[in-house]
């Protein structure tokens, strides 16, 4: 296919060839991270800021020595935030270890059961850390008009919920999925809930502007092939969402024609 | 006098400047290497050296570690 006559994704106004995004945690170790990622073709990997281990030893290699900040847009995210505050505090402290890296992942999370997201407290944190001209990329739930109240408020990508955080179960709701697509102006990436390949490729169906996911790839037996998956599910998905897929029809339709027939 | 690091209780000389402790603490304040916090307030890269320490501060220091 022709896939020049497709617009890149572009985030915050930089333009991505890939549309899929993974993550770090849950790796054996850099390296395997290092290898699924450049497998993956993803430009963008998101990070969690956590306290250093004090006593560590200084030449150990760190995460950012091995994926490096000057090949990959790094993505620091909000994981484990349950308020606003939190979240803002951590994203302050992304900017200065990034110096002055503005682009973050905003997720404020709800209970540690389900992982979903806690909406209201979203809201605020989105509001001042626009207001302290950060790119937030902000992960919520599956809701249209929550999505609609984010954009509103300058978040530079939507991120609804495929399932929870982990759980590899799939898209749950396209439909939603779909409302949340004809209103956006900004792009839309399922972050979460994706758990194999056809799912990536779904959420691109759809028409979504790219996907987000770290277990998936990470708890696979093999992270390096499924990353390798993931890359083809999620340019196939879109393809298929370029070419326009035919309509679902109750009965059949025959594919070979009914004139001509000599029996 | 004592500070707080990262949750843990420290005896430090007093003077002492933040870059100072870092070192102490065996780590580099290289870019992208950590981020740090005293009282809550970000405390720049550029101001390690001269961002002197005083009695009961809780500092935290952060860096990038795999996450989804």
């Amino acid at each position: 296919m022709n896939s020049a006559q497709d617009k890149p994704l572009v985030v915050a106004g930089k333009t991505y060839s890939s549309r899929l995004i993974i993550g770090s945690g849950k790796y054996k170790d850099f390296d395997q991270n290092l290898h699924a990622l450049e497998t993956s073709g993803a430009e963008m990997i998101t990070v969690a800021i956590r306290r250093v281990n004090l006593g560590q030893h200084q030449d150990k290699p760190s995460l950012l020595d091995i994926i490096s900040p000057a090949h990959f847009t790094i993505l620091p995210n909000t994981a484990g935030c349950y308020s606003a505050k939190e979240a803002i505090r951590t994203c302050r402290m992304a900017r200065e270890l990034l110096d002055g890296h503005t682009l973050v992942k905003l997720e404020v999370l709800g209970d540690d059961k389900t992982l979903y997201p806690n909406v209201t407290e979203t809201l605020v944190a989105a509001e001042t850390l626009v207001r302290e001209d950060f790119k937030v990329m902000v992960y919520t739930s599956d809701d249209p008009l929550i999505a609609m109240r984010l954009e509103e408020i300058g978040c530079v990508a939507v991120m609804p919920l495929g399932a929870p955080i982990g759980s590899g179960l799939g898209i749950r709701n396209p439909y939603n999925i779909r409302m949340i697509l004809e209103n956006a102006n900004v792009p839309v990436i399922v972050d979460a809930g994706v758990g194999t390949a056809s799912d990536a490729s779904i959420a691109m169906e759809l028409g979504c502007d790219g996907v987000l996911m770290n277990t998936a790839i990470a708890e696979a037996d093999n992270p390096v092939l499924m990353a390798s998956a993931m890359k083809k599910a999620v340019e196939s998905g879109r393809e298929a969402w370029l070419a326009g897929r035919m309509p679902k029809r109750l009965y059949a339709s025959a594919s070979s024609p009914v004139d001509g027939r000599f029996f | 006098m004592q500070i707080t690091v990262n949750g843990e209780k420290h005896k430090v000389e007093k003077c002492l400047v933040l870059s100072d402790l870092l070192t102490l603490l065996q780590l580099s304040s290289d870019q992208g290497k950590l981020a740090v916090e005293i009282n809550g307030q970000i405390v720049p890269r550029s101001q390690h050296q001269n961002y002197l320490l005083t009695e009961q501060d809780v500092i935290e220091i952060v860096q990038a570690i795999g996450g989804g």
